[in-house]
């Protein structure tokens, strides 16, 4: 079961700089929705005030609420169980170089304490299934490193390793943007498939990218929300005058 | 940017003689380093090996006046006031260094240890064997094997936490965001993952250390004392490679000094083969690609 992310009056900052103002909107459950803007304003340490890692920053701070389900992320619980239950994927991938492809993806549950090996087999091989990326690594699975792997079975590795903790909600934050396109493409079909389990807020520097794979698009500027609609209206009729300026590449 | 052909030519002539040159330079660097090491080691080859026999290893020292007699006390000691000093200074000297790279990086706590560090580090060793004289041994009053591994435990955390803290801060943060943005607690991802990943440098850093105070013989001198019966009692003075290598080494007896020499020999083979077994050890599970 996945649900809905309910922000309201969400500020953040870096030191004195004001990266995010007045924040408010509601992310639907099991759609993605797309996050886009021009470079610093402010989409990704949105994403990452959801699962709470922007306060990993020493000299970061936010106030306002966000709700995911009934739950109050910043006042009901801890950080990191928060990060349970909000699965994150980066921008480059990121897989434990020490590790096995086989550690990467059950680390999420080990380092939690889990040690069942018949249960870890299992959610290893479901993750990578659902990764789609079983097949191609399935025989080297305890004999390879995470990083040994090509860059698009590397972030495919990432998403397998949010994947196996379960999560309700999956964050990407522009996790193609440091991919070739065929890899892309592999990624834009998972994020499709896995909609259908999860909430996916995606993170996206690539218009086009946004308009295949997410139902609903928001579009930041300078730290505000300028505009939250259905992905089809906001390519097609925006409401504000400068939405319809970035979509059309007048700037950004 | 097209040159004409005499001038192509003799640049190209140039290039091949700087490269030439270059190489040239890194392989007698090369050299400079590996020679010393191979000289001292075929000098005791040479000087030691004939003295090397099963009594060696498993004889104490003889009286004076009396041949023969080995240094297995000693051999036995160095083992155990490094098995001491490791069990000091390698989980204090790893604490520190992680204090240093993960949690109070740029605190003024953080740069007054390191400082503090690199203090210890340029201590004179005697000056280490005199404080730890008066901190333990004077108090107790008896020399100990346990001072003299406190005292080898002290020298090694500098070295430890240095290199601890720098191959830290080389593990790269999207690691560390990758562990708790899977719900891991921060204690845990520094352990099982910056750690383990910076693992490979940071035992360097603890042979480094190891090895460097395996053969020191001044902060002993007033601690472990030495000793030329069996004792493996840490409460009670114990012999030690380094200082009966010293005694030898300075008594009038032609024996004492063939001895001497087949313990220097005994000191580097024993460092060098805890340094490689450690090595294989820890670097058995690397898997293929790994970085």
């Amino acid at each position: 079961m996945s649900v809905g992310i309910e922000v309201s009056q969400f500020n953040a900052w870096y030191g004195s700089n004001h990266a995010l103002h007045d924040i408010n909107l509601h992310i639907p459950a099991n759609q993605a929705t797309a996050l886009i803007g021009p470079s610093g304003c402010g989409k990704s340490t949105f994403v990452r005030c959801i699962n709470r890692m922007h306060e990993t920053n020493p000299i970061a701070r936010a106030t306002g609420t966000i709700r995911i389900g009934d739950l109050d992320i910043y006042s009901d619980v801890s950080p990191v169980e928060v990060r349970r239950r909000i699965g994150m994927v980066f921008q480059r991938p990121n897989p434990f170089p020490t590790m096995s492809i086989y550690d990467n993806v059950a680390s999420g549950l080990r380092l939690n304490g889990f040690r069942n090996r018949r249960v870890l087999d299992e959610v290893v091989e479901r993750s990578l299934k659902h990764a789609a990326l079983f097949d191609e690594v399935k025989d080297d699975l305890k004999k390879k490193s995470g990083a040994s792997l090509s860059g698009g079975q590397q972030q495919r590795l990432c998403i397998a390793r949010a994947l196996a903790v379960d999560p309700e909600v999956l964050l990407m934050d522009e996790p193609a943007s440091a991919l070739d396109p065929v890899s892309t493409a592999k990624i834009e079909d998972l994020i499709f498939q896995l909609k259908s389990q999860y909430t996916i807020v995606i993170v996206t520097h690539n218009m086009q990218q946004a308009a295949r794979v997410a139902e609903r698009t928001g579009f930041f500027l300078n730290g505000r929300l300028v505009e939250f609609d259905s992905t089809h209206k906001i390519f097609t009729n925006p409401g504000d005058k400068r939405t319809e300026d970035y979509i059309t590449g007048r700037f950004g | 940017m097209a040159l004409p052909q005499k001038s192509r030519k003799a640049n190209y002539a140039w290039r091949m003689f700087a490269n030439h040159m270059a190489t040239g330079l890194a392989v007698l660097s090369t050299i400079l380093v590996v020679a010393p090491l191979i000289a001292i080691f075929v000098y005791l080859l040479y000087k030691g090996a004939s003295s090397l026999n099963l009594a060696f290893f498993t004889k104490t020292p003889a009286p004076v006046g009396e041949s023969g007699g080995g240094m297995a006390n000693a051999i036995v000691g160095s083992g155990i006031l490094l098995a001491l000093s490791s069990l000091l200074g390698v989980p204090v000297g790893i604490g520190a260094g992680i204090y240093l790279s993960e949690f109070g990086r740029g605190g003024k706590l953080a740069n007054f240890v390191r400082f503090t560090a690199d203090v210890l580090n340029g201590v004179p060793s005697i000056v280490m064997g005199i404080s730890i004289y008066s901190l333990i041994v004077l108090p107790q009053k008896h020399f100990s094997a346990l001072s003299g591994g406190v005292a080898l435990g002290v020298m090694m955390i500098p070295t430890i936490t240095r290199t601890t803290e720098e191959m830290l801060l080389m593990v790269p943060n999207a690691i560390r965001e990758a562990a708790l943005g899977l719900g891991v607690p921060n204690w845990r991802s520094v352990l099982s993952i910056s750690l383990k990943t910076a693992s490979p440098g940071v035992i360097t850093g603890c042979m480094l250390a190891f090895a460097r105070v395996a053969g020191e013989t001044a902060p002993l001198l007033f601690t472990a004392f030495g000793n030329q019966f069996w004792s493996a009692n840490i409460n009670q003075p114990i012999a030690a490679l380094p200082l009966q290598i010293y005694v030898y080494a300075l008594s009038p007896y032609d024996e004492w000094h063939r001895l001497a020499w087949a313990g220097a020999l005994v000191l580097i083979l024993l460092i060098v083969i805890s340094v490689s077994l450690v090595r294989y050890v820890t670097t058995r599970g690397v898997l293929k690609g790994a970085s």
